[in-house]
């Protein structure tokens, strides 16, 4: 399987274990938009460290997912951005608002651990 | 690359004096040449290589050296050249040597031609006039050859060495610095970048300090790559400060239209790290949205 | 022309082969992991514009080998109706059906060259270069290999 949704506490964490198509990225992003809100969950983590290439779309599906999330008051973190990856969307100026990153789950979790400050998300 | 001397140099065609020339020069190859091989013995050159050697290249470089005055062609010489700078470079000769037997070489043929006309001032004076400025350009075109061979290898050690030293540092804990030093082009800046995130990774850093004390300028490539570091480190959840900015680069980044808003800034390095502190003790987040900006 | 590859484009799942196809010919060329995931990247997103935009297309990958440097050309083609405005495709910010932009701007700086021609008769080819410089060390290896 492509992906393995997982859940810790209120925490869903999305793991992809290779390269997505399109449509898996899709059924990815509804899957998850739907258990955030069914499932009361906190905070979404998608680790995509095993995609060597993160392109518009795939961008354009994690700021969907993390934009539907804080409707429903759950923080988006993308963990596992490869060194190589963030140089490439860096150039490409592919923008993830509101997402945040983080370097793996552990620190993920960590910072949503954390009681929220009230104006997080600034004014964006 | 080889620049005419002046209308001195005679064509081949139209100077008898230096068909003159170079057939006395080959008459008297064997006798010459070794005068020659002498004189560099006696001025202790080339003495990392064995006689045998010696002799060998002597003779090729003698040969060459004729056929250039003969032909006003330098591209054999230039390739025999750096041929030769190619094989004798590792083995530790040095610029002072290569130039020195060549201008030995133009001594001895010179004085040979002395010797061949000194009872017609007026035979020897044109026969010099033929050879003193061709003579004095396959001495550039030597060391030119051999000084440029010379910078290849050490360019080539530099880079051997680039590559097995990381100069990102871990201080501590989940805090890395990337001291940058001397001029940064585009090549090595993405190197840098490379290592950097490399090391965030590896060392799972939080923050990162990019001093750019002793960096002199930067222009809009740099520029750009620095902001893009940022922007990269922060993809992979490391928040980077940039210290050690002069106010001429700050200029620069700001002429360039570069956000300095988006950048954490802070003057020297030591403020650089006790921010970094900071941000680490608050546990750092760097969002793609967060504005709090020290 | 050796190293020519051809990917059909005609669904979604097409784009990871042709992602994968350029990654390998990338790193055959001896482009860095960076510089790969830039191809990669470009190349996914022109492979989407055909399947999103006009259903079938293709991608021709192939090397081209100066001395001095190696470059790595990639050429996605479809027959289709076309991009009406091709230098406001080119815009950051043009959106096209669905809101969805072409991703031709940011594929654009991904690469090192890159040209679009469009037109309803023809369709649309999008040929994007990324180069490599072969220094005077990786040259100089390469003579003293040559002269064994």
């Amino acid at each position: 399987m492509s992906v393995a949704i997982l859940r810790q506490g209120d925490v869903l964490i999305a793991s992809i274990q290779s390269d997505l198509t399109d449509r898996e990225v899709v059924g990815l992003r509804d899957e998850l938009v739907e258990r955030v809100g069914r499932e009361r969950a906190r905070g979404i983590v998608v680790d995509v460290a095993a995609m060597d290439v993160i392109d518009s779309f795939v961008a354009r599906s994690l700021r969907a997912i993390a934009l539907t999330a804080r409707l429903r008051g759950a923080r988006t973190i993308v963990v596992g951005i490869q060194p190589e990856v963030a140089i490439a969307m860096v150039h490409f100026r592919l923008n993830l608002e509101p997402l945040q990153a983080a370097l793996d789950l552990d620190e993920a979790l960590a910072l949503l651990g954390r009681p929220q400050p009230e104006d997080s998300a600034g004014g964006g | 690359m080889d620049e005419q001397r002046s209308a001195e140099v005679p064509s081949p065609m139209e100077s008898s004096s230096l068909h003159e020339l170079v057939a006395s020069l080959r008459d008297r190859r064997s006798e010459l040449r070794e005068q020659w091989a002498e004189r560099i013995t006696d001025a202790q050159l080339l003495r990392v290589m064995t006689p045998d050697e010696i002799f060998s290249e002597v003779t090729a470089v003698y040969d060459n050296y004729v056929d250039a005055l003969e032909t006003g062609s330098f591209e054999t010489l230039q390739a025999y050249a750096r041929d030769l700078s190619e094989r004798i470079i590792p083995r530790g000769v040095e610029t002072h040597e290569v130039l020195g037997i060549v201008l030995l070489l133009r001594d001895v043929l010179a004085r040979s031609l002395f010797d061949a006309y000194q009872h017609d001032v007026e035979v020897l004076n044109r026969i010099l006039d033929a050879y003193e400025p061709a003579a004095n350009r396959i001495a550039v075109t030597v060391s030119v050859s051999f000084v440029n061979e010379r910078e290849r290898v050490i360019r080539e050690q530099q880079e051997a060495l680039r590559d097995l030293s990381t100069p990102v540092l871990q201080i501590r804990e989940r805090l890395l610095i990337l001291p940058i030093i001397g001029m940064l082009d585009s090549a090595r800046a993405r190197q840098l970048t490379e290592q950097l995130l490399a090391s965030i990774q590896t060392n799972r850093a939080k923050v990162v300090v990019i001093d750019i004390t002793g960096v002199a300028d930067i222009d809009v490539t740099v520029a750009n790559h620095l902001v893009q570091t940022v922007e990269a480190s922060r993809l992979m959840g490391a928040s980077a400060i940039i210290t050690g900015l002069s106010s001429r680069i700050a200029q620069t980044l700001v002429d360039l239209g570069v956000d300095l808003g988006m950048m954490r800034t802070v003057g020297d390095l030591q403020g650089g790290l006790e921010e970094a502190e900071r941000l680490i003790a608050s546990g750092a987040r760097e969002s793609q949205d967060s504005d709090e900006r020290a | 022309m050796e190293d020519e590859i051809r990917i059909p484009i005609a669904r979604d799942a097409d784009l990871v082969p042709a992602r994968a196809e350029g990654r390998a010919l990338a790193e055959r060329l001896g482009f860095s992991r960076t510089d790969a995931t830039l191809l990669a990247t470009a190349i996914s997103e022109v492979a989407r514009n055909i399947v999103v935009h006009v259903g079938s297309g293709e991608v021709l990958l192939h090397a081209r080998k100066e001395p001095h440097r190696y470059g790595l050309v990639v050429v996605a083609r479809d027959a289709g109706p076309g991009i009406r405005d091709v230098g406001a495709a080119l815009t950051d910010g043009f959106a096209a059906r669905g809101g969805l932009g072409l991703g031709l701007p940011g594929a654009r700086r991904l690469m090192d060259e890159f040209e679009v021609e469009s037109d309803a008769d023809h369709g649309t080819t999008v040929t994007m270069i990324k180069w490599r410089i072969r220094d005077e060390l990786e040259r100089l290896r390469e003579a003293r290999l040559r002269r064994g």
